[in-house]
């Protein structure tokens, strides 16, 4: 019996080094170890043998059976591995094809713009003021220096719904608005939709947008004026960006400035974008008229201030090299997929 | 205004280039828009006379001419008719180069050789304005004598170079030559020499040949008038000709050139009578009579009324002051005697004058904007200096003056520490006050005060924004310092509702929304195109009294046109899928006629299309929204009937019962209206409803801590039967214990019934304190189907 079991020992080390899968591990020990196993089996006979042996056997057969889960363990652990392998390697797919697309929409051009616009004001603590489209000629014009019959109304052809309604030809009417309802300090920016009765071009628009600003406090100067400018302009077009101011002429502001900004192409070396001149106009400002300030029941001996505006349709074209203000309107997916 | 070089030297001195010279008059204040070089791009093109005419040999219609260049005689052929032995042409020599980048070489013309180009005018880049005949069909026929060889350009004059300046409006002054001189002065710190005026002593008295009589004081602040007698009217000589053709004004005859000539230099505007037609020799400024006519310079008749100011004779108008003469006293060749005009006229009343007539002259451009009353004087005594140098008539001694204005300069009482203060500089008051006097400012120093009388020519200087804006300029934009504001700290932030708007547009476009910007006029007729038709539902509109066209006159009062477009024009161009929204207000009108502002009332407007868009994604993107500002739960999507959607297909939105707005598939009469085939899907709400009523705030919920129990239920019904009672009934019955209801399928078809629907739901109950058990969740379950049956009429299936 001895040498049968001996003999089992043999053969199943034999079997097992072949079994290549774990469904033949399983028989396998079912063959070997199960109720009706060959071991089983062997053991069976056992009542045959003398009482003193049966012990000896006994625990032979134990030692057997111990040696044989064992093994079966050992080799069960490596089948899975190569099963894994396997599994991993029939599983490999072309990484280089194309995502199952998850479509997500984007903000407009302009919007994206106005948004950097509005974060870099933020910061430096200014509040985000709105005002009607459909405006008085009061507010859009009297109210800023700008009399009925006066030249400048010229510059800013006018869409009228009545003698006293028009659409507004910017956001400064907002100026006042705010001015009305709020003691100084003052520190708003005005986003918002204009009005122009211009005809369509790759430069105009009759409909475009503007950024207002307008800062009142005590001390208020023109050296502050420079400063959040230039502030300005380093965020919004790198930190290398310089600054340009020459006098201009608003009806509202008086000094007045345009500020320009070096060449955001050529940085300022001369190229077709800036007409060879190095510089892009981007916005025009000024100290508050006097006038102003009073119309907005503001006291101009006690209090000083400035004010910016700037084209936003202007300076995202500037900021993505679009060169046709038209497409900002048109919507074509192809085109608002790009920013 | 367009400057010529030249011109400006005259009166400054200039001894940089040209670009500084603009450059620093940029920088200044006075802005150059361009600087043009003339005669550019022309090179090796010189005066040649036309020797001997030859027939040529081997065509008709070419002819072989000899022409002396000076130094050598050409052969050349062409083809022009014009040319006539003796004349003087110009002559491009081999190699020559004309505008435009044409090159001319030695060419043989049908078996003639010819050995450079007679030029046009045109050829020359040349007009009529420039020199006169240059626009003739044929060569240039040169109308002086100049040296054989000469190069072309300083024949013609062509040599100048003439600077575009961008002249604010309160700075009218600027609109002459002597004006931009006296600031180029200041930029380049050189002397400034104005024209030296002296009229020579006349014959007779200007009083005994005419008279001005004016009726409206407050109107013409100043009239001053002298007569010429005599008058010989030609053409004027080439060089005023010239400058005025390269400052933009078409020479006439030498009157009307010389009027023109000095409104130029000296900024005043001056008109020319022919005194003989002056009824009465009596000029009038009056105002116009209501219905009163008169015939322009430009030979068009002009109705007039009691807003506009006229000059008139004792029997009619003869011109419109300020603005445009009158065809019935124009100067022509016959004249002999003229009253010449040099005036002031209100601003306000030139203006409303212009633009009543659509007439915008250089005159008119000049009044508006207010000019100095001792100018006028000035000026007419140049014009009669200019009329004697040139011989063009005899001076009648003595002036017409009748001033109503004031001549005294404005005095300012300014701290010059104010200043100071307000450019954020620290200027001592000498300084300040040396930026001032060259600036012809006469200023004393008094203590913290500067006593400034202003100069006449400078009506724009009020106060003392204005006095810091002289200053800084001059000073320097570049020179002041870059500072950022002290004082109060304020704190930047969006406001509740700006934060929302931000959320929205976030939400949106995770939902895969492109947003777009759209124009905010559009055409009345749109809401035809979106199926409006019934007069009565057509809303009242915000009109545009003067658009730009038909189909941009009215504020919009929904966005669904304008997106239905874009969504027209991405198909057409090829795109199978287009999802957009546009946030933007409508305008609603209070009342008709519009009293007061209309309501900008803010919209949210979604429309898409594409293979996968249906009812249910449109919904579930606002399900999406609506869940973002935690009102889900609120909202009620409500069956409706609406023309621009389809009647089965359409839902109106409550929350908390209140409408919000609109959404469903877009009517295919109306989708065909914008060349639309594919199902599209519009939603149109309004935003001020739905950030209202947003729920911000959220509170933690425990997580269950015992186990959900689900359970299906599929119901028939019938088909009238939303989806929305049936939920609604089985959440009134589940109570409580009933966590989640969710309908997982909906069939029609075999098995059930005509008429009737399957509906699946899956649901979900859950104690929070004990494990439901199955008696429990049974008896419940039963009864939610007994109340579907009672209340419904469903069965299960
Ligand atoms: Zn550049």
């Amino acid at each position: 019996m001895k040498a049968e079991l001996e003999q089992i020992r043999r053969e199943a080390e034999q079997v097992l080094a072949c079994v290549s899968n774990l469904q033949d591990l399983s028989n396998f020990r079912v063959e070997y170890l199960g109720k009706k196993g060959k071991l089983t089996q062997v053991l069976r006979g056992m009542g045959t043998l003398p009482l003193e042996e049966r012990p000896k056997i006994g625990q032979l057969a134990n030692e057997i059976r111990a040696y044989l889960e064992e093994e079966i363990e050992k080799r069960k652990k490596v089948l899975e591995e190569e099963a894994l392998s396997q599994r991993l390697r029939d599983e490999v797919i072309d990484v280089t094809m194309p995502g199952r697309r998850h479509y997500r929409g984007k903000l407009h051009p302009l919007n994206i713009v106005l948004n950097e616009i509005k974060d870099i004001f933020l910061g430096m603590g200014f509040e985000i003021a709105e005002g009607p489209e459909v405006e008085w000629d009061y507010y859009n014009f009297e109210a800023l220096n700008i009399p009925k019959n006066h030249p400048a109304r010229d510059t800013q052809d006018t869409f009228y719904i009545t003698e006293n309604i028009l659409l507004r030809t910017h956001t400064s009417p907002t100026q006042i608005r705010v001015m009305e309802r709020q003691k100084p300090p003052i520190k708003i920016i005005v986003p918002g939709r204009v009005y122009r009765s211009d005809a369509v071009d790759a430069t105009h628009s009759p409909i475009f947008h503007q950024v207002e600003g307008l800062v009142i406090d005590k001390n208020i100067t023109m050296c502050d004026l420079k400063g959040v400018l230039d502030v300005f302009a380093k965020e919004m077009f790198g930190p290398q960006t310089k600054t340009q101011f020459r006098p201009h002429h608003f009806p509202f502001t008086e000094p007045s400035a345009e500020m320009d900004v070096s060449c955001t192409t050529c940085g300022g070396k001369g190229c077709r974008v800036c007409s060879y001149t190095g510089w892009i106009e981007i916005l025009g400002a000024g100290m508050v008229h006097p006038k102003v300030l009073q119309y907005g029941g503001i006291d101009p001996e006690q209090y000083s201030g400035f004010a910016f505006g700037m084209g936003l349709d202007r300076i995202t074209n500037l900021k993505y090299g679009i060169d046709d203000i038209r497409l900002l309107f048109e919507n074509d997916i192809r085109f608002l997929e790009q920013f | 205004m367009l400057v010529p070089l030249k011109w400006l030297k005259e009166y400054v001195e200039i001894d940089v280039p040209v670009e500084q010279l603009a450059h620093s008059l940029t920088m200044t204040g006075t802005k150059v828009e361009g600087i043009t070089k003339q005669g550019e791009g022309i090179s090796n093109v010189v005066v040649g006379k036309i020797c001997e005419i030859h027939p040529h040999p081997n065509a008709d219609k070419l002819v072989v001419c000899h022409v002396d260049v000076g130094d050598r005689k050409l052969q050349i052929v062409t083809g022009a008719p014009n040319v006539k032995e003796g004349q003087l042409v110009p002559v491009a020599l081999d190699g020559a180069t004309l505008p435009g980048g044409h090159k001319i070489k030695a060419t043989t013309l049908r078996g003639v050789e010819s050995y450079g180009m007679l030029c046009s005018g045109q050829e020359l880049g040349l007009t009529d304005e420039d020199y006169p005949g240059a626009e003739v069909d044929g060569i240039l026929i040169l109308q002086e004598e100049y040296p054989l060889g000469m190069d072309i350009r300083e024949a013609l004059g062509l040599d100048d170079q003439v600077l575009e300046f961008e002249i604010t409006s309160n700075r009218p002054d600027c609109l002459s030559v002597v004006g931009i001189a006296r600031e180029a002065s200041v930029a380049l710190n050189s002397p400034f020499e104005p024209p030296h005026i002296e009229v020579k002593p006349g014959v007779g008295d200007v009083n005994a040949e005419a008279k001005v009589l004016v009726q409206d004081p407050d109107l013409c602040p100043r009239y001053c008038a002298r007569v010429v007698k005599d008058v010989k009217v030609g053409p004027s000589p080439l060089w005023m000709q010239r400058r005025l053709a390269s400052a933009g004004v078409r020479p006439i005859n030498n009157i009307v050139d010389i009027t023109n000539y000095v409104m130029l230099e000296m900024g005043q505007p001056m008109h020319a009578f022919d005194l003989d037609k002056v009824a009465g020799r009596t000029i009038v400024v009056r105002r116009a009579r209501d219905g009163e006519k008169l015939v322009t310079l430009d030979d068009k008749e002009r109705v007039l009324n009691g807003d506009m100011l006229v000059i008139a004779d004792i029997e009619k108008p003869i011109g419109l002051a300020g603005v445009m003469g009158g065809a019935n006293t124009e100067i022509t060749d016959g004249t002999k005697n003229i009253l010449l005009e040099s005036a002031l006229f209100d601003r306000g009343i030139v203006r409303k004058t212009s633009k009543a007539l659509g007439i915008r002259s250089e005159a008119s451009l000049r009044f508006e904007k207010g000019l100095d009353i001792h100018n006028a004087m000035a000026a007419l005594d140049r014009a009669a200096q200019l009329i004697q140098e040139l011989g063009a008539g005899t001076v009648v001694e003595g002036v017409i003056d009748v001033c109503h204005g004031s001549l005294e300069n404005r005095v300012l009482e300014i701290s010059w520490k104010r200043v100071n203060g307000l450019l954020g500089i620290n200027l001592s008051a000498d300084e300040m006050a040396d930026v001032l006097r060259r600036l012809e400012f006469k200023v004393e120093v008094k203590g913290e005060y500067m006593r400034i009388e202003v100069p006449s020519f400078r009506q724009d200087i009020e106060g003392v924004a204005d006095i810091a804006e002289e200053v800084a300029r001059i000073y320097g934009y570049n020179n002041i310092p870059m500072t950022l504001m002290e004082g109060t700290v304020t704190r930047g932030r969006k406001t509740g509702r700006q934060k929302l708007m931000d959320r929205v547009k976030e939400v949106l476009v995770g939902t895969g929304l492109y947003e777009v910007v759209t124009y905010s006029f559009t055409s009345p007729r749109v809401y035809e195109s979106i199926g409006i038709t019934d007069p009565q539902l057509i809303p009242k509109t915000v009109k545009i009294l003067n658009p730009l066209g038909e189909d941009q006159s009215i504020m919009r009062t929904t966005l669904i046109p304008s997106l239905l477009e874009v969504l027209s024009r991405n198909r057409n161009r090829g795109m199978e899928r287009c999802q957009i929204f546009e946030i933007g207000p409508a305008f609603l009108p209070k009342s008709l006629p519009l009293e007061d502002l209309p309501e900008e009332k803010p919209l949210l407007t979604i429309a898409e299309y594409g293979p996968d868009i249906d009812y249910y994604d449109l919904k579930g993107k606002i399900e999406v929204l609506l869940d973002e500002f935690g009102l889900l739960a609120e909202a009620e999507f409500v069956p409706h009937v609406h023309p621009t959607f389809h009647p089965g297909r359409t839902a109106l939105l409550k929350l908390n019962g209140r409408e919000t707005g609109l959404l469903g598939e877009v009517h295919p009469k109306v989708a065909q209206n914008y060349q639309l085939e594919e199902r599209i899907l519009v939603a149109e709400l309004e935003l001020d409803v739905l950030l209202n009523s947003a729920k911000e705030e959220r509170k933690y919920r425990p997580l269950p801590k015992y186990p959900a129990v689900e359970r299906d239920l599929a119901l028939v019904v019938k088909k009238e039967v939303l989806s929305a009672q049936v939920e609604r009934c089985i959440r009134e019955l589940g109570g409580q214990l009933l966590e989640k209801v969710e309908l997982f399928d909906v069939y029609e078809g075999a098995q059930i019934p005509e008429g009737y629907k399957s509906l699946a739901y899956s649901l979900s109950y859950r104690a929070s304190d004990r494990t439901l058990t199955d008696e429990e969740i049974n008896a419940l379950h039963d009864s939610i189907v007994k109340g579907l049956e009672e209340r419904l009429g469903a069965r299960l299936r």
